[in-house]
């Protein structure tokens, strides 16, 4: 339904996509994830024929986003990173001129703008001057906007920024029943609501497509065997010796404890459970266990991940960059967290760039 | 289309800026015209009209600087050239809507026209010539102004560009007068004060109203291309 062949893009010297290639089915809702600056914006912006590929092709629906530029824009709704509204318009105005220059024709626009406003929740301020809307409600015409004309693809970029957590969860349950009836994209770059909406994750990041699954295939192709955390009472280079040397620990990673002089350490076993073992080789050496916690990968660490080892391999070309690239992933691996209504200036930042 | 004019249309009514120079149009139009009616004892509009062609050196690149700088400030192009509508209709949307602005505003120049019918007898050919050269001159000039406002996404940068640009095309004549063989012809040919004053002597001379009106689909259909292609970068 919606396919990326081999698509670069290029803003002169910088290159905001590369080579990057997916496809998209019918009914299914995409979360495109990815730190700031990884290329979502400029990826849903040729998606939606605002930008066009340097090289590479972009269909949607069969059309090339090239040649065919208004087949495209008439089959899909598109919220921008920054809902594109005009201040001096009321709502219900806004709603209206969007509606007529999708051609809906003038009898039916009344009706039609009316039920968009229900259900984005914006009949009670459908009166009032988009300027002296609140971010939330300014999110909200924004989405609306975008399902004016019932269209069967929608865009959004970072639908949920700036609202806060009651308006997130309405606008993710709005996306969540909008997928039952239409192909849904949208990027992100907080986990938890990837994970929650979306049948299928494309995660990209310096501009490539890295992964992409289900959330829960691509937790556990990543997984990678048995990981613990484990704690010990003890000199802590004791303990990992006596920890690396249990045969099946393939290795022992020393992390931060509850208190200072306290360390506890992450191991990972392959597919051989060392709970026993380890255990008995620590009561053997006079080293109390603690605290033993058998660890699952969560899509923030495979994200983690993937983000950062393409970051690494970079990095001996671009130090400047790749050493960014690592600092916004922290950035986003916090905002994954909980804090859902953090949105960064770099983001925005990097859409005005393309 | 209609749903951009209609929009830019009701952008023009709600803004205190259109007003402003509406208001700014009149007084000093109204001091040129009283100036000169007393000064020259003559039912005529022709100084005024000559004026009045200066004052549009202002006023349109100030109609036309936000029509796209503005939306781009905005990120409101990223919805418009995302409309299931091609470039050119979005720029006719707009120019025709400033247009319209402007001829709100010209119309109330014809109050002019009536005083003079009340205090002698004006040549009626004259100022109906007058004002065919004043709209095709407003509308060479909205159609640059478009020009400029679409290749920044500064307003203030597009009404300057647009001033210029309206400036040099208004004063080519000076450079005709200095330069000599096939640089001064062409400076000749886009010398727009030259053909205005023309229309200003009851003459409506064919081939400047051709000049004006291929001038002006050159700027939209340059406009229009400008669009299209910033968006496929």
């Amino acid at each position: 339904m919606l396919a990326f062949e081999q698509v670069t893009k290029r803003f002169g010297e910088r290159t905001a996509v590369h080579e990057l290639s997916f496809t998209a089915e019918a009914g299914e809702i995409l979360g495109l994830l990815g730190p700031n600056g990884a290329g979502k914006t400029t990826t849903l912006r040729l998606l939606t024929s605002y930008l066009l590929p340097t090289s590479g092709r972009v269909t949607v629906f069969g059309y090339d986003t090239a040649t065919h530029p208004l087949e495209v824009r008439r089959r899909i709704g598109y919220l921008p990173e920054e809902p594109p509204l005009y201040p001096e318009m009321t709502v219900r105005e806004y709603m209206t001129f969007v509606a007529r220059a999708k051609g809906l024709p003038a009898r039916r626009c009344r009706e039609h703008v009316d039920g968009v406003l229900e259900r984005v929740g914006l009949a009670d301020v459908a009166g009032r001057l988009l300027a002296n809307l609140s971010r939330g409600y300014r999110q909200r015409a924004g989405i609306g906007q975008a399902l004016l004309g019932d269209p069967d693809l929608l865009v959004l970029d970072e639908p949920t920024v700036g609202l806060d957590p009651v308006q997130v969860i309405e606008i993710r349950d709005l996306i969540k029943e909008l997928g039952r009836e239409r192909t849904v994209i949208f990027s992100s770059h907080i986990l938890p609501e990837v994970q929650a909406l979306c049948t299928r994750v494309i995660i990209i990041s310096r501009g490539r497509v890295v992964a992409q699954d289900t959330p829960e295939g691509l937790s556990r192709r990543l997984q990678g065997g048995w990981r613990y955390l484990i704690e010990a009472d003890g000199p802590p280079d004791r303990v990992e010796a006596v920890l690396t040397g249990i045969p099946g620990v393939e290795g022992a990673e020393r992390r931060a404890g509850d208190t200072p002089e306290r360390f506890a350490w992450l191991v990972s076993s392959g597919d051989r459970d060392v709970r026993r073992d380890l255990f008995f080789a620590l009561a053997a050496a006079g080293l109390p266990l603690l605290r033993l916690e058998p660890q699952k990968l969560s899509l923030e660490e495979v994200f983690l991940q993937l983000v950062t080892d393409e970051g690494t391999e970079d990095r001996n070309q671009h130090p400047d960059t790749a050493a960014e690239a690592e600092a916004e992933t922290e950035g986003a691996a916090e905002d994954g967290g909980r804090t859902d209504g953090g949105t960064s200036e770099e983001e925005r930042e990097e859409g005005e760039q393309s | 289309m209609t749903a951009i004019w209609n929009r830019e249309m009701r952008s023009y009514l709600v803004s205190p800026l259109f007003y402003g120079m509406a208001a700014a149009f009149y007084l000093l139009g109204g001091y040129f015209f009283s100036v000169n009616l007393l000064g020259s004892q003559t039912a005529a509009m022709t100084w005024y009209f000559g004026d009045a062609a200066v004052l549009l050196l202002f006023i349109a690149p100030l109609l036309t600087m936000r029509l796209f700088a503005e939306e781009r400030a905005r990120g409101t192009d990223e919805l418009l050239f995302t409309l299931p509508l091609p470039a050119w209709k979005v720029v006719l949307g707009k120019y025709l809507s400033a247009l319209a602005a402007l001829g709100l505003i010209l119309a109330g120049s014809l109050v002019y026209a009536l005083i003079l019918a009340g205090v002698g007898e004006p040549r009626w050919g004259e100022i109906v010539a007058s004002y065919v050269g004043l709209v095709l001159l407003g509308a060479l000039f909205l159609a640059a102004g478009c020009l400029t406002s679409s290749l920044t996404a500064s307003p203030l940068l597009a009404g300057v560009g647009g001033f210029a640009l309206l400036l040099l095309l208004w004063l080519a004549g000076w450079g005709a007068d200095v330069l000599q063989g096939t640089p001064s012809e062409v400076m000749r040919t886009l010398s727009v004060a030259t053909r205005y004053q023309d229309f200003l002597q009851g003459v409506i001379d064919s081939s400047h109203a051709v000049f004006f009106l291929s001038l002006t689909l050159a700027a939209l259909v340059l406009t229009a291309v400008v669009l299209e292609r910033r968006v496929a970068r």
